[in-house]
């Protein structure tokens, strides 16, 4: 059960003008159950990627298995995959357009052909899921506050029942309340419900808190593919192509070039402190 | 007077149910007396709706006040012949630069604004010329927008309010789509016009790192400003600012659990070099 991506590039607009190589060579394998982060500067591939992973953009050649199959074979079932690989894309809340929450999470399943019940059982649950109150599965999508809007949207993805869930770049206009609501939320989805998740964003702090893996992407080419630590190791080769390391990581690099010896492959704040009160109270 | 006052400003909005009847009355903006001085850069910071971003539409009257008024450079928002000028004075930035751009190439996008007002061409090109210079994109100056990074776009729609010459930009939420480097290069750029050009700048934003270098930060919270100080003030207060959904750059939390932890570290730290250093007196 798991997702390969073999050797996949993708062309814009082949023949014209315009034409424009967005994915070069990318291979990757992702198994069932991993919380991956993909990160890139802005034109990178990424968005152009995680559209691949459920069959909405074909890529111009190589080919993609999905729990062993090739999705690109000409009798297989791209429902199917729409299904188990769920997409949440940039500001989901702006796809919201049904009179109450609860009808809105209710649209997908219901376009399954499932029976009435099983359908609101399915939005129940995933409403559930997500933290919204029983009280607001009544109301208009538009009287919720932004973090609520999103994890409703959310919520009509999970309604589908995914395996694989991809979410790109969540907590984009969120205040850090709302970014930290969404991301435990989906922390607890894929703890709790083993659902494979594959998080892109622009918030290495975010990225560096909670995933288990991260892929970079630089101008259409897959540059690193690693745990958050050895990644963030590479803080000057990610300033190179857009992108930083969490602000604690270039903390522990100035404590340790002024002397105190921190582990420098801390890469979130409870793990910096850990290590400075080491170094201190050894130094005391 | 200061280049932005207001005084007791109210906003509030009237909630209709489908068939128009009255639900209730929602108040945005609740009674805020603010006034930013000239070649100020002020952050203003607060959870989503909490009112931040009605307060700014204020500013460049593309919103009236319900009760109180707003002058912008003294001219009151309310006065109708009065409009366009507080337009030019406070020019105004937006989220998803892909919204606001709309030309092909990027020296007519900055261009627009002057040649709507009806600058003489010589003078449009040289504002043009300067604007670019002032974002650092003058060698994109023949580039199609749609070619540029989200942090380049971003800098052109920038240096399209530029050309307009404003004494005051506000920004809301400039960085939120945009990639770390994206990120740097506009607080870089603002910090620029505002120390070279001294340009007031109302900086709305997420991202607490932002907000350090600003002269003064308020925090607003169900319409009202709740705190308003210097970055350093704002931030020595982590479980306020926690609890009206708000958080402090990495290094402050770091300092502030390492404080907790015991460690003798003065509050309020903002910037890495300031742990490092007290923490060299303590090994």
């Amino acid at each position: 059960m798991s997702l390969i991506v073999d050797k996949i590039n993708y062309t814009y607009e082949i023949g014209t003008g315009f034409e424009r190589h967005a994915l070069k060579d990318v291979s990757l394998a992702i198994e069932d159950g991993e919380f991956v982060g993909l990160i890139g500067h802005t034109g990178s591939g990424k968005s152009t990627l995680i559209q691949h992973f459920n069959g909405l953009v074909k890529a111009t050649s190589g080919t993609i298995y999905y729990n062993g199959q090739d999705i690109y074979d000409k009798d297989y079932n791209m429902k199917d995959l729409r299904s188990k690989v769920g997409l949440v894309f940039q500001y989901p809340e702006h796809q919201l357009f049904e009179t109450d929450i609860f009808k809105d999470v209710c649209f997908g399943p219901k376009n399954l052909g499932l029976s009435k019940k099983d359908v609101e059982l399915r939005a129940f649950e995933a409403l559930r899921m997500v933290g919204i109150p029983e009280e607001l599965f009544y109301q208009s999508p538009f009287d919720l506050s932004g973090g609520q809007k999103r994890r409703v949207a959310i919520a009509g993805v999970l309604a589908m029942k995914p395996e694989v869930l991809i979410l790109d770049e969540p907590t984009a206009g969120l205040d850090p309340k709302g970014r930290d609501e969404i991301l435990d939320c989906v922390k607890k989805l894929h703890e709790e419900m083993g659902i494979t998740v594959i998080l892109v964003s622009h918030s290495m702090e975010d990225v560096a808190n909670y995933v288990d893996r991260i892929i970079v992407m630089n101008d259409g080419v897959l540059t690193y593919d690693d745990t958050p630590k050895n990644i963030f190791t590479h803080y000057r080769e990610l300033e190179a192509i857009g992108l930083a390391a969490p602000q604690v990581t270039y903390i522990m690099n100035d404590l340790k070039q002024a002397g105190i010896n921190v582990d420098t492959t801390a890469i979130t704040v409870e793990e910096a402190k850990e290590s400075v009160l080491r170094a201190v109270r050894k130094g005391m | 007077m200061g280049i932005v006052k207001t005084e007791n400003l109210t906003f509030e909005y009237i909630r209709r149910d489908e068939n128009d009847n009255v639900e209730g009355i929602n108040t945005a903006v609740d009674n805020v007396s603010v006034e930013f001085k000239e070649g100020e850069f002020i952050a203003i910071l607060g959870h989503n709706g909490s009112g931040k971003s009605t307060f700014a539409k204020h500013i460049n009257a593309l919103v009236m006040p319900t009760e109180g008024s707003v002058w912008v450079d003294g001219m009151d928002t309310k006065d109708d012949d009065k409009v366009l000028d507080i337009r030019q004075t406070a020019g105004m930035v937006f989220q998803n630069p892909d919204n606001q751009i709309i030309c092909t190439l990027v020296e007519e996008e900055v261009g627009f604004g002057p040649e709507n007002i009806g600058v003489p061409t010589e003078e449009i090109w040289e504002r043009v010329a300067k604007s670019l210079e002032a974002v650092g994109m003058t060698k994109f100056r023949n580039a199609s927008p749609n070619k540029l990074s989200g942090g380049q776009k971003q800098r052109v729609a920038i240096a399209g309010i530029v050309a307009m010459k404003p004494k005051c930009i506000i920004l809301d939420e400039p960085t939120a789509m945009l990639d770390p480097s994206g990120r740097k290069e506009v607080i870089r750029v603002l910090h620029e016009l505002n120390e070279k050009e001294h340009v007031t700048v109302v900086l709305i934003t997420h991202y607490m790192e932002e907000v350090i270098d600003a002269d003064r930060v308020f925090v607003m919270d169900a319409g009202k400003v709740v705190m308003e100080g210097t970055p350093r003030q704002i931030f020595t207060e982590v479980e306020r600012l926690k609890s009206l959904r708000l958080d402090v750059p990495q290094v402050t939390e770091l300092a502030y659990e390492l404080k907790k932890a015991g460690l003798s570290i003065p509050s309020g730290i903002l910037m890495k070099e300031e742990l490092t250093a007290s923490l060299l007196k303590l090994v």
